[in-house]
């Protein structure tokens, strides 16, 4: 017997490297060495450059433009319009949303930064050269920045285009600048519990507009090859069949004839899911030049024209007994979708699943109602490192919860344990209907509270704010105790789809003959590790060693469809088509084994990376040997080969949950906070690689830090984008970012194949509530309840100025 | 636009490069030299994707001139690596202790912590953290960014001691 085969199961399995292995990540090697191959990379021959000319307003009527002086550059060879595009009727495209974008702005712009024109050149300078020398006039309107006045009466009306249609994608529209009404839930039965609460606690929730803000900005290569009629484009997509899709669609070139790949992408966190009109414009300039065109935007292109998150204003109310049983809960949504509704959410879900916002309660009756409007500000509205508006519900929730903790003057983690949904009462139904799979949410608080000796805590805070009255100390403290349930791995086909496209995703396997194999899958990696995870998945399914399986990702030439990568979707998603392909080639390696054991298949059992006949451990067929016979022998009945694809339609999503705890020091005369300790448990059900998920909680708590404490795309009232920059617009660096302690529990996902749930994105959802709940709970005693986001030091010390802390 | 001929040694190499006076260095060093490990996160000297070494010091190349690196000495991403290309410990470390996910910011990162334990062999945390705050990462907090870094200054001081 060699000594391999001698090698216990346990040993076997731990040379797979397969679930729950802190395998080192394969992607590392070249992007340590500088060796990764993102859209800027990519250089092509006759290459040339697309840049931008855009709006200094916000809102303003395009009078004119004039190309000469920019085509005198040299090394400019054209300049695009709206007025080039319209014969192709390419100067409006569909968003994912069901509204359509000016791809160049058509006799109107609508927001700053907006496309204008398109100025393609030999190199980026002479394009940079060229957007100057673009004259356009303008002849400024009046601009709409606030969106609580976007339906008034005397409002600018903004989409001319639009201006009379009185029925929207989502429904009725009662004004021009009106996008939809959207609600769930009983709204008599919430208006009940209301009226007959012994407590009602009330608050405006504003999540700012923020910016995903990759490293990386968007950007492209579109290359028309006008021999064979393929049109290829390399960009940064998060879900590129679904561009390829659309963009088929848009040009009516057959979908065959359109390659989209995404290399290596520098960070998604969704801002890379939209089809932005740079994508089209080099698509347009490379057919009709005939040559390649890079297209990558700026920085500040980047964070004041693609794509924005949140804006949205909520209303909450929510009703209690006096001794904290939550009885009901409403919520009025204010949502600013900026100048063109081009969210990217599930297209029956126009406020995405922003019903989650029961969040981790069991909450009798609820009822949300969601406005959308526009005004001038950029399009977007993206799930930034989160799924569909979840982040939004979940930082309402937890908010409102804290309000009312402070009107029963009850402590915030006590209110919570008596309306966390029991362990029992899994898989539950909430008032707004979504099922959640499994939880043990009394276990995961207990355990955070228990971790950072949550009562000690409190007693120290005491101390502190008594000292702090004495006049020995300047500085508050403040606890942020945060309970969030996410929605993600959307999602079933039945209710879940944009544009149309149902929302499964998918595998292919192959193995090779001597026992290596490739999977390919519907997703794309942005940072998170796919060809690393998926490989352990798989190691785990079949018993070949994660080592020696290649996954790739991203060219839709050779990738299975699917819907890529964004609301935590690629593990429950695509990691259960993982599984379910895996499990295909098992069964048929099963009867591979049969056949070459001279046994009926009843008669063997799976053992790590080997079947074997049962009770004789000596009589084995290794999958590798399994995978040779599949090549390299003739065997009645059964084709040769050994592959399969699997496209998975979940039956449900997964609610991943967790408890955090922040603690945080103000300084009530700088208003400077520092986070000095900040404790995450998360339940991502089971566990794929824990140095991933650990890496990916350090990462999704540093985004909820700097959304919380300081991002923001402003708009002054005549339009003028703040926060267009990293001058302005906050991103920690490695000073500001406090250590991160993490831990877990694992509950897993009764209907996921691995019972694997999703974490990229839970921690922002859950790590803004506890930084937002600490920064007010530092206040709390001086009697304030709710202060707006961002918590930056000059926000944090207006309100040690309004309590009267400055003396 | 007038072009002009500059000389400098990249990695170790002479190069001559005809170059407008205004293009800045990190496209000089991705589009005229090919070296793309360097990457452009800003254009505004904020994020540090595009620090390479020059003369010693870190800086961000989107905020250099051609016209300014006429005789200089540049170091880049592709140009850390031991004798016959063997990972420099700093590339070791980040990918054992997971100091990188996207991987965009991870070539600016490493050659501002090659020149940070240049300057400082043996940095507490705090100096680490400091070190780097020129360079923004979003994907991994830098938690173990700096694990990374620190792990491989205690290698590098460790085969240090073993030369002596």
């Amino acid at each position: 017997m060699s000594e391999q085969a001698a090698a216990t199961t346990e040993e076997r399995i731990e040379k797979l490297q397969g679930l729950g292995c802190a395998r080192k990540r394969v992607e590392d090697a070249r992007f340590t060495q500088g060796k990764g191959n993102y859209v800027d990379d990519i250089k092509l021959p006759g290459m040339v450059f697309g840049d931008f000319v855009r709006s200094p307003y916000g809102h303003a009527r395009i009078e004119g433009i004039d190309k000469d002086a920019a085509l005198a550059v040299p090394g400019v060879l054209a300049v695009l319009t709206a007025e080039d595009l319209k014969p192709l009727n390419l100067h409006y495209m569909p968003t994912l949303a069901g509204d359509v974008q000016a791809v160049l702005a058509d006799e109107k712009v609508l927001f700053q930064g907006q496309e204008v024109a398109f100025v393609i050149a030999e190199d980026r300078y002479a394009a940079a050269d060229g957007v100057e020398l673009v004259e356009v006039e303008y002849e400024a309107l009046p601009a709409l920045t606030d969106a609580n006045r976007s339906m008034d009466e005397d409002a600018p009306v903004l989409r001319e285009d639009i201006a009379d249609k009185t029925e929207g994608a989502h429904g009725a529209r009662r004004h021009p600048n009106h996008i939809f009404t959207w609600e769930a839930g009983d709204r008599a039965a919430a208006e009940q519990a209301l009226a007959s609460a012994e407590v009602v606690a009330e608050e405006l929730v504003v999540y700012q507009r923020v910016h995903p803000c990759p490293l990386e900005t968007c950007g492209c290569v579109a290359s028309m090859d006008k021999v064979n009629g393929k049109l290829t484009i390399w960009g940064t997509f998060q879900a590129p069949h679904a561009v390829r899709t659309v963009a088929s669609l848009i040009t009516n070139i057959p979908e065959h004839n359109i390659r989209i790949v995404s290399p290596d992408i520098g960070g998604g966190f969704g801002n890379k899911v939209g089809v932005y009109p740079g994508y089209i414009c080099a698509a347009v300039a490379s057919i009709v030049l005939g040559r390649p065109v890079k297209w990558i935007e700026d920085r500040m292109e980047n964070l004041s024209a693609t794509a924005f998150a949140r804006d949205y204003h909520m209303s909450g109310k929510i009703a209690a007994t006096r001794d904290g049983r939550i009885t009901g809960l409403r919520c009025h949504v204010l949502a600013d979708h900026g100048a063109f509704d081009a969210c990217a959410d599930p297209s029956k879900f126009p406020a995405g699943f922003f019903n989650i916002c029961t969040g981790s309660y069991d909450i009798p009756s609820a009822h949300v109602e969601v406005d959308g409007v526009y005004t001038n500000k950029a399009p977007g509205g993206v799930a930034y490192r989160c799924s569909f508006r979840v982040t939004e519900a979940s930082y309402f929730i937890e908010r409102m919860v804290d309000v009312l903790a402070r009107k029963l003057d009850m402590d915030p983690a006590e209110l919570r344990r008596r309306n966390l949904i029991a362990k029992d009462r899994f898989p539950y139904t909430s008032a707004l209907g979504w099922e959640y799979d499994s939880g043990d949410y009394h276990a995961a608080l207990d355990k955070a509270l228990a971790a950072v000796d949550y009562p000690a805590l409190r007693a120290g805070q005491k101390a502190g704010r008594e000292a702090f009255e004495r006049g020995e100390t300047r500085t508050l403290t403040g606890i942020g105790v945060a309970f969030f349930t996410e929605i993600v791995g959307a999602g079933p086909v039945k209710n879940c789809d944009i544009l149309g496209l149902g929302m499964f995703d998918s595998c292919e396997i192959r193995i090779h003959p001597t026992g290596s194999a490739i999977a390919r899958l519907g997703t794309i990696s942005q940072g998170q590790g796919h060809a690393t995870t998926f490989a352990q998945i798989l190691a785990s399914e079949i018993g070949i060693p994660a080592d020696r399986i290649t996954v790739e990702e991203g060219d839709t030439d050779t990738a299975p469809y699917g819907l890529g990568t964004y609301g935590s979707r690629s593990t429950p998603v695509a990691g259960a088509a993982t599984a379910m392909a895996g499990r295909k080639i098992r069964a048929k390696a099963q009867m591979i084994a049969a056949y070459l054991l001279e046994v009926h298949e009843d008669d063997l059992e799976w053992d790590a990376d080997r079947f074997q006949v049962k009770g004789n451990p000596e009589r084995v067929k290794t999958m590798a040997e399994i995978a040779f016979a599949a090549y390299n022998q003739a065997i009645p009945g059964i084709e040769p080969g050994l592959e399969a694809v699997s496209y998975y339609d979940p039956p449900n999503m997964t609610y991943p949950f967790g408890a955090y705890v922040c603690v945080v020091d103000v300084d009530v005369d700088t208003g400077v906070t520092d986070v000095r300790r900040f404790y995450a448990l998360d339940d991502c059900g089971t566990r794929i690689n824990p140095m991933i998920i650990e890496g990916q909680v350090h990462g999704g708590l540093t985004e909820a830090l700097a959304i919380a404490m300081g991002q923001e795309i402003a708009y002054d009232e005549t339009g003028n984008v703040y926060g267009g920059s990293l001058l302005d617009f906050f991103l920690p660096t490695a000073v500001e970012t406090p250590t991160w302690e993490t831990d877990f529990t694992t509950t897993p996902s009764p209907h996921h194949p691995i019972g694997a749930k999703g974490v990229g994105e839970s921690p922002n959802v859950g790590g803004v509530s506890a930084f937002s709940n600490a920064v007010n709970d530092a206040f709390a005693h001086l009697g304030l309840t709710h202060a707006q986001m961002p918590h930056d030091h000059w926000r944090v010390w207006e309100t040690a100025e309004r309590l009267g802390l400055h003396g | 636009m007038t072009h002009m001929h500059v000389n400098l040694k990249v990695n170790g190499r002479e190069v001559e490069v005809r170059a407008e006076p205004r293009t800045l260095l990190i496209h000089l060093l991705r589009e005229h030299l090919d070296l793309t490990g360097p990457h452009i996160g800003c254009d505004t000297g904020h994020c540090g994707a595009c620090t390479v070494d020059l003369d010693g010091r870190s800086v961000k190349s989107c905020m250099v001139f051609a016209a300014q690196v006429q005789g200089a000495e540049v170091t880049t991403i592709e140009g850390i690596a031991g004798d016959g290309g063997a990972p420099h410990p700093l590339q070791e470390a980040f990918r054992e202790h997971h100091g990188l996910q996207c991987g965009y910011c991870t070539p600016g990162m490493i050659v501002r912590a090659w020149r940070l334990l240049e300057e400082n062999p043996d940095p507490d945390e705090e100096a680490i953290r400091y070190g780097i705050s020129g360079n923004l990462c979003r994907c991994t907090g830098y938690q173990n960014i700096v694990k990374a870094i620190r792990a491989a200054a205690d290698e590098m001081n460790a085969a240090r001691e073993t030369e002596q």
